[in-house]
C-alpha cells in the first residue's frame, strides 16, 4: 500500500474519534485544487518556453520575435515532428510503441510520389497526380495495420516489431528511390504544392493542419469515449477488459492513426523540400521520443497529454534555433542540442515529480 | 506494560511519520518481546504498513526511537545491518521469478569457488543445506516462478533467518492461502517459534491471531490503541480497538426477505463449462437472491465466473433475463446485463492511474454523452451520486483511484459494476483485503442492490462474505457438489469446500 493511500482512510472514518483532524467533505475545495494541479502540471512546459523566446529575442532582438523568424524558421520545420509526435503519443498512451513511424515519414510519401512521377510503369504507373495524397495515408495506414496483426495478434514485441519494419521499411525506400532523391516536385504533384506554398491568414497550411490535428486530438482524447479508453487501456489493459473495453481493437486502430499520421507528416516534409529523399526522416524517432517525453507523456502508457507532448515539439524547436541564433558551431550544435534535451529531461522529471520509465 | 525479563527484540516509541501533507504514524508504539508472535491489526489505513515501512529501515521516521534488542536501529543506509535484525515477508513477491531458488537464496552473496568466480555447486549444496536446515521442502533447482505462494513464503522466510535475523514480519501471509494450507504454515511458524524465532504477524482475518499468536497491537487512525495477550482481548473488544467502537463483525444480509420461488430467473447456467477448469454447471439466480459460490482455489469458482464476464471461452449456455449471452465477449455481456467485480482489483478492478469518476463509469463511457462523447459534468455527476452511494472515501471524483486505500478502491471497483445498471452481479471475493468497515459497506451494498432489483452471483472463500447469501452451492474439482440454505453450518461447509473425502484437485 502506498503511503497516500494511507492518508485517505486515516481519521477519515470515525467521526466519534475528537482527535481526528476533520476529513474535507468530498466535492468540496480539493477536487478544484486537484484539477487546478493537473492542469498546471500540462502547463509546465510554458515558462521555460517564454525563457527561451526572452532569452532568443535578447541575443537577436531585430529579428527573433518576428512573425516571418517564428513562423518560417521555427515553426514550420516542427510541424513534420510535431505530427510524428502526435502518433507517437496516442501510441505510447496507448502503452505500445511504434519506431517505423520515422520510416513511414519516408517511404509513405516516396511510394506515393514513385508511383506518379517515377520512371517506372508497375502497377500501370505513371497514375494520376491526385492519388499522392490517398495512396500515401494508405499506404502508412496499411503498414499500422501489418503492426497491429504481428503486436496484438501474435503478441510480439512492439519494440521489435516496429524496429524491424523500420529497417525494412528504410530498405525499401532505398530501393525505390534508388540512393539519390525524387526532386523537384514542384508545380508537378497539386498536394505538394499545396502543403508547401498555400498559407492562410500567412500561415503555412502545414501550421494549420497541425493546429488542427492537436485540437482535434485533445477533444477526441479527454471527451471521447475511445480517447478515454486509450487511456484505459494504457494505464491496465486487464481492467479495461473487465470492464468491457475491446482492448484489442483500441491498440489496432491507434497503430493504424499512427500510420495515417506519420504518412501525411511525409507529405507535409516532401512538401517542405519538394522532393523526397532516399533518408527522408531518418533519425527523427529519437526527437519524437524526447519531445514526447519532455512533453509529459509516459513511455510506460497510460498517462500524459497532447498539450504537454506539444509544448514538447515548441520547446526543441525553440532550442534549437537559439542554438543557432548563438552561433554554436554547426560541428557541435548537435552534442549541444543533445546535452540540452538531457538538461530538459532531468528538469521535466524534477518538475513533474514522477519517475519516467 | 513489558515485564522486566530481556529487552524486547524490537522497540518503536512514538514513531512519527509524514508524508507530504498527510500524516500516516501519528504515534507509533511496538514492543515485541523474544520469542513470542506478535500481531499487529489495523483497518487499512490504520498506520500499519508505514510502521513496517519503519521497522524494516526503509522509511527514515520523523520522530520517535527504534531499538532492536535494547540497541538503538542501524543507520538508515546501512541496508546489510537492518537485514541482519528485521526481515518482512510481503504480500508480493520479492524473489526473482527467473532465477531458481539457491540463486534467489544467495542474492548478492553467492558462495565463490575456484578464482573467486561464483561455484554452482556450492552454491547448490550450501542452498539445500540451508533449506534443510529449517526445514522448507523446496528443491534449491527449482524456479522461483513455479513456486506456489506458500513454497515461496518458506522460501522467503528462510533466506531472511540465513541473514541472521531472528525477527521476521509477515505481512498478511494467508491472503493468498486456501487452508489447509494456512493450517500448514502455522505448523511451520510454530516449530520456528520453538527454534527462537520472533514474528509480528498482519492479519485481517481475526481468528488467525487468536490460534496463532500471544499478544496483539491494535493500531487506528494512525495510533497505537492497545496491546495486550490475546487471551485478554475478547473478539469484541479487538474488533472495538480496531473500528472505535464496539460492533459484532459482519452481520449483513441476516433480515433478508426469503426469495419467492416464482420470482424471474435473472441468471441461468445450463451445462456451462470451461476448459481445464469448470466441467459442467448449472444454476440459477432469481430476482433478489444472492447465491453463493464456494470452493477452494482449484474448484473452478473464479473462472466460472470470468466466463460469465465474458472474459474466457466458455461452453454451455448463460441467460440473463432469458436471454442468451454470446460467449468470450465482456460487451456482449455487459450489455446482456452482466455487471462484474473481479478477483483482484489491483490485477484486473482499476486503472490506478485514472480518476474515480473514471474508473466508476468505464463500463457505461458510452452513456455520458451524445455520440460517443464523455462529458465531464456527466461523468462527475454519475460519479458523485455513486461515490455517495457506496460510501468512497475520496477528495472527489478526480482523485486517481491508486491514491486510496484497498478498501475505498474496492468501493470504485463495486461501483463500476454497478454502473451498468445490470440484472445480475457477478462478485468475485468481493471483500478481499479490506478492512472490517469497508468489509460491511461493501456488503452492504450488496445486500441492498440485490432486495429488489437484481440478483447476484458471490463466488467467495470468506465466510463472512458467504454469510449475506440466500443460499450458497460448493464447487469442487469443477463441479457443483452441494447446496446449501442460510443458516448452514460453518464446520459442514468448511469441509465440503475443502473437499473431504473427495478426489478434488
Amino acid at each position: 500500500m502506498s503511503p497516500v493511500s494511507e492518508s485517505t482512510t486515516v481519521s477519515t472514518e470515525v467521526p466519534t474519534e475528537p482527535e481526528a483532524p476533520a476529513r474535507p467533505t468530498p466535492l468540496t475545495g480539493r477536487p478544484a485544487n486537484r484539477l487546478r494541479l493537473a492542469k498546471l502540471r500540462d502547463l509546465a512546459l510554458i515558462p521555460p518556453i517564454i525563457a527561451l523566446l526572452v532569452y532568443g529575442y535578447t541575443l537577436k532582438p531585430d529579428i527573433f520575435l518576428t512573425h516571418s523568424y517564428l513562423v518560417d524558421s521555427v515553426l514550420k520545420y516542427q510541424a513534420v515532428l510535431a505530427m510524428v509526435v502526435l502518433a507517437e503519443a496516442l501510441v505510447l498512451i496507448v502503452g505500445k510503441f511504434d519506431l517505423s513511424l520515422e520510416s513511414i515519414v519516408g517511404i509513405a510519401p516516396a511510394v506515393a510520389i514513385f508511383l506518379v512521377v517515377g520512371n517506372t510503369s508497375v502497377l500501370g504507373a505513371p497514375w494520376p497526380t491526385w492519388t499522392v495524397l490517398p495512396v500515401a495515408l494508405v499506404f502508412g495506414g496499411l503498414i499500422g495495420v501489418f503492426n497491429g496483426l504481428l503486436i496484438v495478434r501474435f503478441k510480439l514485441s512492439a519494440f521489435i516489431v516496429t524496429l524491424a519494419m523500420l529497417i525494412f521499411l528504410r530498405g525499401l525506400q532505398l530501393t525505390l528511390v534508388g540512393g539519390s532523391t525524387i526532386s523537384n516536385l514542384a508545380k508537378r504533384v497539386p498536394v505538394i504544392d499545396y502543403l508547401g506554398n498555400v498559407r492562410i491568414l500567412t500561415l503555412p497550411l502545414s501550421i494549420w493542419i497541425v493546429v488542427v490535428l492537436f485540437a482535434v486530438g485533445i477533444v477526441v482524447l479527454g471527451y471521447t469515449r475511445v480517447g478515454r479508453s486509450l487511456y484505459a487501456v494504457g494505464g491496465n489493459p486487464d481492467a479495461a477488459r473487465a470492464a468491457g473495453i475491446r482492448v484489442e481493437r483500441v491498440i489496432w486502430m491507434t497503430l493504424v492513426v499512427a500510420g495515417l499520421l506519420a504518412a501525411l507528416a511525409g507529405l507535409m516534409m516532401s512538401a517542405q523540400l519538394a522532393s523526397v529523399a532516399a533518408n527522408q526522416g531518418e533519425g527523427m524517432i529519437f526527437m519524437v521520443f524526447a519531445a514526447a517525453v519532455i512533453g509529459g507523456i509516459s513511455l510506460d502508457g497510460g498517462k500524459g497529454s497532447l498539450f504537454g507532448a506539444l509544448c514538447g515539439v515548441v520547446l526543441l524547436g525553440l532550442i534549437r534555433s537559439v542554438l543557432t541564433l548563438a552561433q554554436v558551431a554547426p560541428d557541435q550544435i548537435e552534442a549541444v542540442y543533445g546535452l540540452v534535451i538531457l538538461v530538459a529531461l532531468v528538469l521535466a522529471r524534477l518538475t513533474s515529480g514522477k519517475a519516467q520509465d | 506494560m513489558d515485564g522486566a525479563q530481556a529487552p524486547p527484540v524490537v522497540e518503536a516509541v512514538g514513531i512519527a511519520k509524514r508524508f507530504g501533507p498527510t500524516v500516516a504514524l501519528a504515534d507509533g508504539n511496538l514492543s515485541v518481546r523474544a520469542g513470542e508472535t506478535h500481531a499487529l491489526v489495523g483497518r487499512n489505513g490504520a498506520g500499519k504498513s508505514t510502521l513496517v515501512g519503519v521497522l524494516t529501515g526503509l522509511h527514515r521516521a520523523d520522530a520517535g526511537e527504534v531499538r532492536f534488542a535494547g540497541k538503538p536501529a542501524p543507520a538508515p543506509g546501512d541496508r546489510a545491518a537492518w537485514r541482519e535484525r528485521v526481515a518482512c515477508v510481503y504480500q508480493r513477491p520479492s524473489v526473482v521469478r527467473e532465477l531458481t531458488v539457491a540463486e534467489n537464496l544467495f542474492l548478492g552473496r553467492q558462495p565463490r569457488g575456484r578464482f573467486g568466480l561464483l561455484s554452482p555447486g556450492r552454491l547448490r549444496r550450501e542452498a539445500a543445506e540451508l533449506l534443510e536446515a529449517w526445514a522448507v521442502p523446496v528443491s534449491p533447482d527449482l524456479a522461483a516462478r513455479d513456486l506456489t505462494v506458500e513454497q515461496r513464503q518458506l522460501v522467503e522466510i528462510a533466506g531472511a533467518l540465513s541473514l541472521g535475523a531472528r525477527f521476521v514480519i509477515l505481512d498478511e501471509p494467508t491472503a493468498q492461502l486456501e487452508a489447509k494450507a494456512i493450517n500448514r504454515l502455522f505448523d511451520r511458524l510454530r516449530d520456528l517459534q520453538q527454534q527462537g524465532v520472533t514474528f509480528l504477524f498482519i492479519s485481517h482475518h481475526l481468528p488467525e491471531i487468536y490460534e496463532i499468536c500471544q499478544r496483539v497491537t491494535v493500531f487506528r487512525d494512525a495510533r497505537h490503541i492497545v496491546t495486550a495477550p490475546v487471551a485478554e482481548l475478547s473478539h469484541d473488544k479487538l474488533v472495538e480497538a480496531m473500528i472505535g467502537e464496539a460492533r459484532g463483525l459482519v452481520q449483513v444480509g441476516a433480515d433478508r426477505p426469503s426469495v419467492s420461488a416464482d420470482a424471474e430467473k435473472v441468471l441461468e447456467l445450463s451445462g456451462v463449462g470451461v476448459p481445464g477448469f469448470v466441467e459442467s454447471v448449472d444454476l440459477s439466480v432469481r430476482r433478489g437472491e444472492i447465491v453463493g459460490v464456494a470452493g477452494s482455489a482449484a474448484s473452478g469458482k473464479r473462472q466460472l465466473a470470468e466466463a460469465i464476464a465474458g472474459l474466457r471461452a466458455r461452453s454451455g449456455e448463460v441467460r440473463v433475463t432469458g436471454r442468451v449471452i454470446k460467449a468470450g465477449q465482456v460487451p456482449a455481456a455487459l450489455r446482456g446485463g452482466v455487471g462484474y467485480l473481479p478477483g483482484d482489483r489491483n490485477v484486473d478492478g482499476f486503472v490506478p492511474g485514472l480518476s474515480v469518476a473514471e474508473n466508476a463509469t468505464m463500463t457505461i463511457a458510452g452513456k455520458l454523452g451524445p455520440r460517443g462523447f464523455v462529458l465531464p459534468k456527466v461523468r462527475d455527476g454519475r460519479a458523485n451520486t455513486m461515490i455517495a452511494d457506496l460510501d468512497v472515501h475520496t477528495a472527489g471524483p478526480h482523485q486517481p483511484v491508486g491514491e486510496l486505500s484497498g478498501g475505498n478502491a474496492q468501493k470504485v471497483v463495486m461501483a463500476r459494476a454497478l454502473a451498468s445498471d445490470p440484472e445480475v452481479l457477478v462478485l468475485v471475493q468481493p471483500t478481499a483485503g479490506v478492512d472490517v468497515r469497508s468489509k460491511e459497506s461493501l456488503l452492504g451494498a450488496v445486500d441492498e442492490q440485490t432486495r429488489s432489483r437484481r440478483g447476484a452471483l458471490l463466488v467467495s472463500d470468506e465466510l463472512d462474505d458467504l454469510r449475506v447469501c440466500d443460499r450458497v452451492v460448493v464447487m469442487v474439482g469443477g463441479r457443483v457438489v452441494g447446496e446449501h440454505p442460510r443458516g448452514w453450518n460453518e464446520a459442514e461447509l468448511v469441509a465440503e469446500i475443502e473437499g473431504i473425502g473427495e478426489s478434488g484437485v
